[in-house]
């Protein structure tokens, strides 16, 4: 039996004397989050030392196994980690699809070959991910792309289009959904490939969407070469890791609806626009809408812990991913709507130090992607109703 | 604590579950309609048997002590039955009520009698159409042997049936005042008190209560005198929490019992349940249910842990049930079509039923209300 205590104690000395203490701080704006990478952009020394540090410690993906860089830490003390980061209010060291998504999958269907060549670095935050899944034709069809992969004897050649390729621009590989049997049905005949961004033929083309940011990226592929090696399980297994991928992306988009730690509540947010008559909100029909997010804020936040305590004493009926997914996004944006109302005429200012430069309306247009990236809301309740309930 | 049930509370909700289903059926339900009853005795003395009078009552007034998260399983039990019995307004408010406000005299007495099944009880509170127990005006005045009681309460639940009345009223103070307030064990056959029964909506009866120059001796009072507030306020806590779980009951019997119509009734040649206009509605019917259970759950271990932060969670609670019960009710309705209609069809009952239990001890409206004036804004 491992001793925690001991193991709090190390970790908190650890910490006081590793973490930096600017890196004690809530996160501002985006230019604070630390994405890592080859041509990784810090906003200050303290921000790169912080993730090295952590990096090198394991600890940016704590419990992936010791020998693929990882911490090596049991769920315990994984917690232990984790409480100890809030409570000296640690920025995240490294954000990573690497970390969130590309690693899990590899763990779980890679070859060993693959697990040694790819987790170190993104332990390490030195390679940053993207995802090439959607294409201009299959968004919610999503088994139904058509990027080919031909298979050129040592290797395979990959032609197509990608989109929504998030960060397509500053990642430096990609792992990717292709097909490697064009005569097999829909979702056989699928494999997922990886292959790094600098590989010639692979052109990242940021999207401009109406928040004015340029989060994604179509991505054109033109006889990239994809090394045998660089299928992830096996050939044309690929829509059973998709799958998996998928899963985990629904649970990350889904805790959207769950304020973040350190954010107001909306009720704070309605006070500090509205302030106070006679201790309430002057607007009585801003005070039932904040009033009714706040209820559905609570009531999802309660389900998202009772999803998790179920599914540790092996009750639940799986699949509630789907539901988190759609709830938690829908109530994110609800939230936005009444953030917005609350600021009135004042909140469509989109440049200029008064707004932030447009930092409300423009966050209140990117949620509306919330309930479409990851699988549409409608894809979801699709999902309850054949999965859960059993409608087909 | 994990927002999951015990080994125990998982056995007594199966328990129950396998209870009312084979003794309390809805057509025990249209029995008692038929018979114009409000509630089958021989029922109630089964439900005594099974121990669940007691469940709230603390051992040492010969109780079980075992808490609102497993009394909670048995209320939405019967909700899913739209049973009716004296669970709420004796093995809940009123052992509640005495446990919180109750001499030491007082308590042994009368909590092992409600946990013999041998003593109903019924909470007198409101004085007009909406929840507002600040607001309570009948008088309590003073006299050379005890009090003097004049006033009306109104939807008083189990009233016409119980044989103490536990009666708010005011001995000093006026309407809107906190303090002032006292308790008191009222027989109900006492001289002055005049019992109308209002047959409602759910195939149940209320009643309306007036007292007209009602003499008490001193130790009617529950307590102490002019100090009844918090324990009210807290008995009311604990009926809201258990009034969303018979709503929950409510809400996931209208889906069940809908989910199984959309599998099986065929029009255009195919179920309706391969529609995706009612598969929508259906998924995020369920998706609502969901957040249901996750909050009643957690507002009856609220109550159970003595969390500070209960009354702002059994606000939650109540208010998202009020909404989702609407919600259930009426696409139960829909989704079945005419027969939803009919009362031949037990479907329809449930709206029916659930409309009071929202209303009683404030409905949506009332714990939005009361939730932004906790919360401060």
């Amino acid at each position: 039996m491992i001793d925690l205590q001991s193991f709090r104690d190390d970790t908190r000395q650890w910490l006081e004397e590793n973490c930096p203490t600017s890196m004690r701080t809530p996160v501002t704006d985006t230019k604070a989050v630390c994405w890592g990478g080859r041509n990784g952009t810090f906003q200050s020394v303290e921000q790169k030392q912080w993730m090295e540090r952590m990096g090198a410690r394991g600890w940016t993906a704590p419990m992936w196994p010791k020998e693929y860089g990882g911490g090596g830490l049991s769920k315990t003390e994984a917690k232990v980690l984790r409480e100890e980061l809030e409570r000296i209010n640690a920025r995240s060291p490294l954000d990573s699809f690497g970390v969130w998504m590309i690693g899990p999958a590899l763990l779980a269907f890679g070859s060993e070959e693959l697990k040694q060549q790819h987790l170190p670095p993104i332990v390490r935050g030195e390679i940053r991910w993207c995802q090439g899944y959607s294409e201009p034709n299959s968004g919610s069809d999503l088994a139904a792309l058509q990027s080919k992969a031909v298979d050129m004897g040592d290797h395979y050649k990959v032609n197509g289009q990608k989109v929504w390729t998030s960060y397509g621009d500053q990642a430096d590989w990609m792992f990717c959904l292709v097909r490697t049997d064009p005569d097999a049905k829909k979702q056989s005949g699928i494999s997922l490939v990886l292959f790094d961004m600098e590989t010639p033929g692979v052109t990242p083309k940021p999207i401009k969407l109406i928040s004015g940011s340029s989060p994604f990226c179509e991505t054109f592929l033109e006889d990239v070469r994809v090394e045998k090696n660089q299928v992830v399980g096996e050939v044309n297994q690929g829509w059973t890791i998709a799958k998996y991928l998928l899963t985990h992306e629904r649970e990350m988009i889904g805790g959207f609806g769950l304020a973040d730690a350190g954010a107001q509540n909306l009720w704070e947010v309605a006070v500090g626009a509205l302030g106070l008559e006679e201790g309430r909100l002057s607007n009585s029909f801003l005070r039932q809408d904040v009033t009714r997010w706040e209820i559905d804020a609570a009531a999802f936040a309660l389900t998202a812990e009772r999803v998790t305590d179920q599914a540790k004493v092996g009750q639940g009926v799986g699949a509630t991913s789907a539901m988190l997914k759609y709830y938690g996004t829908e109530l994110n944006k609800r939230r936005y709507e009444v953030m917005m109302k609350l600021q009135g005429t004042e909140a469509m200012g989109w440049e200029g130090t008064a707004s932030q430069d447009g930092w409300l309306p423009k966050t209140w247009l990117r949620t509306k992607g919330n309930s479409i990236e990851g699988g549409t809301s409608e894809v979801q309740l699709n999902i309850i109703a054949k999965n859960i309930l059993g409608l087909g | 604590m994990a927002l999951v049930l015990s080994d125990e509370q998982q056995m007594l909700k199966e328990s129950a579950q396998g209870f009312f289903t084979e003794f309390a059926p809805i057509s025990e339900m249209r029995k008692l309609r038929d018979l114009d009853e409000d509630y089958s005795t021989g029922l109630w003395q089964q439900m005594v048997a099974m121990g669940w009078a007691a469940i709230l009552v603390p051992e040492a007034y010969g109780g079980l002590g075992f808490g609102h998260v497993g009394m909670g399983q048995i209320v939405e039990q019967s909700g899913r039955k739209l049973t009716a019995s004296p669970l709420f307004s004796t093995a809940i408010l009123g052992a509640s009520m005495i446990q919180a406000a109750g001499t030491e005299g007082q308590k042994s007495s009368l909590l092992s009698a409600i946990a013999n099944g041998d003593l109903t009880t019924a909470l007198a509170v409101d004085e007009s159409a909406f929840h507002a127990p600040e607001q309570i005006a009948m008088k309590a005045e003073r006299t050379s042997q005890g009090y003097c009681l004049n006033g009306v309460k109104r939807h008083v639940v189990c009233g016409h049936v119980a044989e103490t009345l536990i009666v708010a009223a005011r001995t000093a103070g006026c309407a809107g005042d906190r303090q002032g307030i006292s308790l008191f064990l009222v027989d109900a056959g006492s001289a002055g008190v005049t019992v109308e029964r209002v047959p409602t909506v759910d195939s149940r009866s209320i009643a309306n209560i007036s007292f007209v120059d009602v003499e008490l001796a001193s130790d009617a009072v529950l307590g102490e005198p002019g100090l009844g507030y918090s324990a009210l306020a807290s008995t009311l806590d604990i009926g809201n929490a258990h009034l969303a779980a018979e709503l929950l009951g409510i809400a996931s019997e209208s889906f069940d019992c809908t989910l199984q119509y959309l599998k099986e009734r065929k029009q255009f040649g195919v179920l309706i349940g391969s529609f995706q206009a009612l598969q929508h509605r259906a998924a995020h019917w369920w998706s609502e249910i969901e957040l249901c259970k996750s909050v009643v759950l957690k507002s009856l271990q609220a109550l159970d842990e003595g969390d500070p932060n209960a009354p702002a969670l059994i606000s939650i609670s109540k208010a998202k049930l009020c909404e989702i019960a609407e919600l259930s009710t009426n696409e139960a309705i829909q989704m079945h079509g005419g027969v939803g209609m009919t009362d031949e069809y037990d479907i329809g009952l449930y709206i029916k039923r659930a409309r009071p239990v929202q209303a009683l001890f404030g409905d949506f409206s009332y714990h939005g209300h009361r939730f932004a004036n906790m919360a401060g804004y």
